[in-house]
């Protein structure tokens, strides 16, 4: 059960959706300036929203009406971001492993071996971020959010800088997640192709607002 | 005495200008040493906190900068004189005295540089992108692991800009030292204030030009060293 009921407003644009999705992956799409980037910011904790709720199974993140508001580092939210916002003066290894001294809490989602095998990172590992391909950072920034051991996942458009050779091995990558983990994840796209066949739940936002809520062709 | 005796006897230091030449050297390393922490410190937290009295605390670190130097110095010996608040307390813990002493040129060096150091520092903390601290905190690092392996890295060519500045003010310093901590040749004599007392020494010519000269290498040194270390941490960013 995934829960987001948020009401916020920044300048002129405002947002007030109510989101309650039974499955195991939610997506959020709809046009460019929908506030889609903007919820998954409330979600993860880096920003505050005037009045809401969010919610996954029984772990409460934020109720700004029960005056409950954890700090984005003790939220264990794996966030994808759109650009991969690796960290240039380290290497790939050690973007890697940069949550893993943080992640202990918790049974371990994924092995580093895996994780490096899974997204073909094995030639990368010594190389810092500058020397990679958009493609590379994305699959890099993956494997860094997988590896903090995340209770869910965050994708803003995850599949964006992927070659099409890639895309289907992270598309495969994702059902693998949500089937052998059981880990919620919520992903922006608009992308509808990728969202009807990985979805469980499809949120369609326009300026801010939920407009329709439908079932995906994901696995509930 | 013939005119290539006196050329050559004119290259060659005196023990006071040695004295002097280390004095400065040790007490401008000490003094950009010692503020480099709290530079850092403070210029995070004008960079990235907000708080209140903000503005006071950055004014507060900028007077020296727009302070007569002798006021600072004066201020200095009220403050951290033997009958001082702060000279006493410090002579009762740890028995050190810094009016007339190298310690308190240091501490003069590291007051008048301290504005410097945080301007430089802060710009660089300024422009270290708050998406990748962000990107740190959804990781669960906590914010001072966040400000040790992701801040003050990437921070790091603006860190050691501000440290030159600080040696290089410290080294120059002039006004807040003598008036602190006097002009005593071999104890608190500095490159800068002997080269004051050379110059109102009718015979002091020869002292003043290999003093100035000695001045002139370190400068330049110091600027050639930041411009090298900055130079290798942006080709480690650039993936090198």
């Amino acid at each position: 059960m995934i829960e987001i009921a948020i009401e916020h407003a920044q300048g002129d644009f405002s947002i007030a959706a109510d989101i309650r999705a039974s499955g195991r992956v939610l997506a959020l799409c709809g046009p460019s300036g929908a506030g889609k980037t903007t919820l998954l910011d409330v979600i993860a904790g880096l920003r505050r929203p005037r009045r809401g709720r969010v919610a996954v199974d029984e772990t409460v993140f934020l109720d700004t009406a029960r005056g409950i508001d954890a700090p984005a580092r003790l939220r264990r939210i794996g966030y994808i971001f759109q650009e991969p916002r690796l960290f240039p003066h380290l290497s790939v290894a050690h973007n890697l492993t940069y949550g893993a001294r943080f992640a202990s809490r918790g049974p371990s989602l994924v092995a580093v071996a895996d994780v490096v095998a899974l997204l073909g990172l094995e030639p990368l590992l010594g190389r810092r971020p500058a020397r990679l391909s958009g493609g590379e950072k994305q699959r890099v920034a993956i494997g860094r959010a997988l590896l903090s051991n995340p209770r869910v996942l965050l994708m803003d458009e995850p599949l964006n800088a992927i070659d099409d050779a890639r895309r289907h091995d992270i598309l495969q990558l994702i059902e693998t997640l949500r089937d052998a983990f059981a880990i919620p994840i919520i992903f922006v796209s608009h992308r509808v192709s990728e969202v009807e066949r990985l979805a469980s739940d499809i949120a369609v936002i326009e300026a801010g607002r939920l407009v329709e809520m439908r079932a995906g062709k994901g696995a509930p | 005495m013939s005119n290539g005796a006196a050329w050559s006897g004119a290259l060659i230091f005196s023990p006071v200008e040695w004295t002097a030449i280390f004095l400065s050297l040790k007490v401008a390393t000490v003094g950009a040493l010692s503020s480099l922490p709290v530079a850092v410190g403070l210029a995070w937290l004008l960079a990235r906190r907000r708080f209140p009295g903000k503005s006071l605390v950055n004014a507060l670190a900028h007077l020296p900068l727009v302070l007569p130097p002798v006021v600072t110095g004066w201020l200095l010996l009220i403050g951290f004189g033997r009958q001082g608040i702060f000279g006493r307390a410090l002579e009762a813990c740890c028995g050190l005295t810094l009016s007339f002493r190298w310690t308190g040129a240091a501490l003069a060096a590291a007051v008048m540089g301290f504005p410097l150091m945080v301007r430089a520092i802060r710009l660089s903390i300024e422009a270290v992108d708050v998406r990748l601290e962000q990107a740190a905190q959804t990781l669960g690092a906590p914010p001072w692991y966040i400000f040790a392996t992701v801040t003050v890295p990437l921070a790091t060519p603006g860190i050691i800009a501000g440290l030159i500045l600080g040696f290089a003010k410290a080294i120059g310093e002039f006004g807040a030292t003598i008036t602190f901590v006097a002009n005593i040749p071999g104890q608190t004599q500095t490159i800068a204030t002997a080269i004051y007392s050379a110059t109102q020494d009718p015979d002091g010519a020869a002292t003043t030009w290999r003093l100035t000269g000695i001045a002139l290498a370190i400068a330049f040194l110091a600027l050639f060293v930041s411009e090298a270390l900055a130079a290798r941490v942006a080709k480690r960013d650039a993936g090198g």
